[in-house]
């Protein structure tokens, strides 16, 4: 429980007027998410910055410094029975919310209750000229000034530091049930869109080994009609088998060393044809494929399925790992880039090698 | 940043006309009335002149000629805006969407629709209904307002604390750029690479660039909802009673307040069988499956009947549903009925200071001289002061705008924010000095810069120039001094 926000904001004015680079670590648990990091610059340590600013479990809102370890947060909204409904991945126990934010990161949840993104109200932000700025606030409408705290959301450290977050949080539900059935690969997307499209409690739905997995939450009441209702087997260990997706640490995701490719694209549309491994989650909108190839390969394919493709482990990391950017749009973050950090100090090459 | 154009009127509305139909290059006065202002009709200014594209090239072409002579550029969708957002610049053009009202498509399997920007927001959700489907977003406008304006404005509504403003309800956006480049922003995927230019457009009030389409996420209807009503004899009761909800673990679809002023309104006007007697009223809906909203209106009504209320009602068919939400929603034109003129303000606050507040704002009441009546999206702390006055009495007006500026500064100082729907337009501009300082301000600036690197997309709105900030920053300081003054000495 530390404020280092000063210290920080000293060594960003150092590196400025240094002319130096520099990365940014918090839990360093996602060292491997985007482009290599830079070997020239030297790091910026947010991860003693932790701390819970306020939290009012009335308001649905929590403000928490960047450094602060998702673990801790959980902790404390369980004692008030509420919860990120975004669900973070941890990638151990030092993963951060400053981290989660930066790489715009959501679980299983995500399609139904929203991303990191969904949930932020408010950032304090260091940019590249070392000031430390506040934006947006810990109220749940604020149309005031550009929406700065959102674009933040998977722009992976390179706009500047995040210092402290301010979030939406949410009651956790009172029942869950997961159902699980055989189903194949062609069937399952029209399955897992039909079920969504319906009413009812839905707020997970993924596919992976020819079994499709749906989870139900919220009243009782509600939970238990509809699983009455729908085919599919009650899972047992449905609790452990979604965290077990949410943290990555399914078997498709710890079974290989191979390249793991992030296609977020429509729901509904037929999966790439390359032979590979795949796991489907957000009834469709996200699915990783495990395997060799190329951005350039896979680009095609996410733009056909309506939507982007990102090297998310492994594979070559000196290249670009982010779908490609047309011109006009790779002008306009160039520029927003340099508006909050017009020497380019923070995490150089990480997000694009162009910036 | 703006220079005077570089073009003049008559060689602009020829270049126009070379693509445009020439009907719809309006350059006459007449002609061009109904667009001197918005909702905020309190804030006019006629323009040099109105076009009405009906493709997105000729949007491009007029971007680009604009761009290259430096003409400012407001873009305008059905004008219900209450910030003076889309108020005209007198040497500019107003670019109005109005002509791209199509539904493009809506996928009711992906549970989706592609719209042109000047689609209603109602329409969308009557065109989805046949499949189950509806849209998030309900602002009080809705049977009017486009999709492009809740765009520009993150417009939200009665049902946002559990389904979303805007921001949360977008898959991607089509613009043109100042620089008359078309970009698609987002994706038909959840989550797009890189930093989140989308949810940076959203909310940026035709600043940063011309919507030409959208595409939105639907979502399943509820199969019930029902309302449950609860009178109270305090307002510091009916916060309490907000907080037991929630504390209960229930999100409502909808959980609005209106103070005593406002229920007696709306009950003349809307007969929606209100207890007059109320110092505060509480409208809690919750929908979900018909097993959820069984199980949580029991535990709602409990919750309110522990919590003191005078009253609970719970609907028990749609009729009474809609008729109890009739008042909430003709609150506006209930007021308009027993005033002149209204002044409608949008401050956002933690709910825990809704009790304090209210009564500052009473006590303020007093100061002003001006009746004031208040209705409160509850749920996510989003007020509504209207503030009663006559714009045929000199001064009333201006006094008005001051009682205005002083609540939203208390909105600020309890933590909260100027604005939580409506935008900060021309109207609030100066209050955007009391949110934010210099070097944020300079930032958006610079962030404007990035999309608009001339300037000319409605200049002069949403962020005000900072040579102004110490100036209006002294001006409330001054007047809260004086205020703090008179306090002490009537104290």
């Amino acid at each position: 429980m530390a404020d280092i926000s000063q210290q920080l904001q000293e060594q960003v004015l150092q590196a400025r007027a240094g002319g130096e680079k520099l990365n940014i670590v918090g839990g360093n648990t996602k060292a491997f998410i985007g482009r290599e990091p830079s070997a020239e610059a030297g790091t910026l340590n947010v991860g003693e910055h932790t701390g819970i600013v306020d939290y009012h479990p009335v308001e649905l809102v929590m403000t928490v410094r960047a450094g602060t370890p998702l673990a801790d947060i959980e902790t404390v909204l369980a004692e008030q029975g509420q919860a990120l409904h975004f669900e973070p991945p941890h990638f151990g126990p030092e993963s951060t919310i400053g981290g989660t934010l930066a790489c715009n990161l959501s679980g299983p949840a995500r399609p139904w209750t929203g991303s990191v993104r969904d949930q932020v109200l408010g950032i304090r932000l260091i940019n590249g000229k070392g000031e430390h700025l506040r934006f947006g606030g810990e109220v749940m409408k604020n149309v005031a000034g550009y929406d700065v705290s959102r674009l933040q959301a998977g722009a992976l450290g390179t706009l500047g530091l995040i210092t402290e977050i301010s979030l939406k949080v949410m009651p956790s539900p009172a029942a869950s049930m997961t159902l699980v059935q055989e189903m194949g690969m062609d069937e399952v997307l029209h399955y897992m869109n039909s079920r969504s499209a319906e009413p009812k409690p839905i707020t997970a739905a993924c596919w992976v080994d020819g079994k499709v997995y749906l989870r139900l939450s919220g009243a009782k009441s509600a939970v238990e009609a509809t699983a009455e209702k729908w085919s599919g087997e009650v899972m047992e260990a449905g609790a452990e088998f979604w965290r077990s997706v949410q943290d990555m640490q399914h078997d498709f995701f710890t079974g290989s060393d191979e390249a793991l490719w992030r296609f977020s694209v429509n729901s509904t549309a037929a999966n790439p044809a390359i032979e590979g491994d795949w796991f489907i989650d957000w009834a469709g909108s996200q699915r990783w494929f495990r395997g060799a190839g190329q951005l350039s390969d896979m680009e095609p394919l996410a733009r056909a399925a309506g939507g982007q493709v990102s090297l998310f482990r492994g594979g070559d990391r000196s290249g670009e790992v982010m779908h490609s950017q047309p011109n006009a749009l790779k002008t306009i973050q160039q520029r927003v880039k340099n508006s909050f950090d017009p020497d380019g100090i923070f995490n150089p090459g990480r997000l694009y090698s162009w910036m | 940043m703006t220079t005077k154009p570089t073009i003049s009127k008559a060689e602009l509305a020829e270049q126009l006309r070379a693509f445009v139909d020439a009907d719809f290059v309006i350059t006459d006065d007449e002609t061009m009335k109904p667009y001197e202002c918005d909702g905020m009709s309190m804030y006019c200014e006629m323009p040099l002149l109105v076009v009405l594209p009906e493709t997105v090239t000729q949007v491009q072409r007029i971007m680009r000629i604009c761009h290259k002579h430096g003409v400012p550029v407001v873009a305008r969708g059905a004008g219900t805006g209450l910030s003076a957002g889309a108020m005209p610049n007198k040497e500019g053009v107003v670019l109005s969407l109005a002509k791209f009202n199509r539904i493009l498509n809506i996928d009711p399997l992906a549970r989706t629709a592609s719209l042109q920007p000047g689609v209603r927001n109602l329409a969308i959700s009557e065109e989805a209904a046949q499949y189950g489907l509806y849209y998030g977003p309900d602002p009080s406008s809705q049977i009017a307002c486009t999709i492009g304006g809740n765009v520009a404005e993150n417009s939200g509504g009665v049902h946002c604390l559990k389904y979303g403003l805007t921001v949360h309800n977008l898959l991607s956006v089509e613009i043109v750029t100042a620089e008359g480049d078309v970009v698609t922003v987002g994706s038909d995927g959840l989550d797009s690479c890189g930093m989140d230019l989308l949810a940076l457009l959203t909310g940026s009030e035709g600043l940063l660039g011309v919507v030409t389409e959208v595409k939105v996420k639907l979502l399943p209807k509820p199969e019930v909802a029902q309302v449950v009503m609860a009178g109270f004899d305090s307002v510091q009761k009916a916060g309490d009673a907000v907080g037991g909800i929630i504390s209960h673990g229930i999100i409502p679809g909808g959980l609005e307040m209106m103070d005593g002023y406002a229920i007696v309104a709306a009950d003349d006007f809307a007969g929606a069988g209100y207890p007059r007697d109320a110092k505060a009223l509480l409208l809690c809906e919750v929908d979900g499956t018909e097993e959820e909203v069984h199980e949580h209106i029991a535990e709602a009504e409990e919750v309110f009947r522990k919590l003191g209320a005078t009253s609970v009602r719970t609907s028990q068919s749609e009729e009474e549903r809609a008729l109890l939400w009739l008042g909430r929603k003709s609150a506006f034109p209930a007021v308009g009925r027993i005033s002149p003129d209204y002044y409608c303000m949008d401050g956002t606050i933690p709910r825990r200071h809704i009790a304090y507040v209210l009564s500052e704002m009473e006590k303020m009441s007093a100061e002003f001289g001006l009746r004031v009546a208040n209705v409160f999206h509850a749920g996510d702390g989003n007020l509504h002061p209207l503030i009663l006055f006559d714009a045929n009495v000199p001064g009333e007006f201006e006094r008005t705008e001051a009682f205005g500026a002083a609540i939203l500064k208390m909105c600020v100082d309890v933590g909260g924010c100027i604005t939580g729907e409506h935008g900060v337009g021309v109207e609030k501009i100066r209050q955007m000095a009391i949110q934010f300082n210099d070097e944020e301000l300079q930032q958006f600036h610079d962030v404007k810069a990035a999309f608009d690197p001339t300037g000319i997309l409605n200049p002069g709105k949403a962020v005000p120039a900072l040579k102004y900030c110490q100036e209006y920053r002294s001006l409330e300081y001054k007047q809260h001094k004086h205020e703090h003054t008179e306090a002490a000495q009537h104290g």
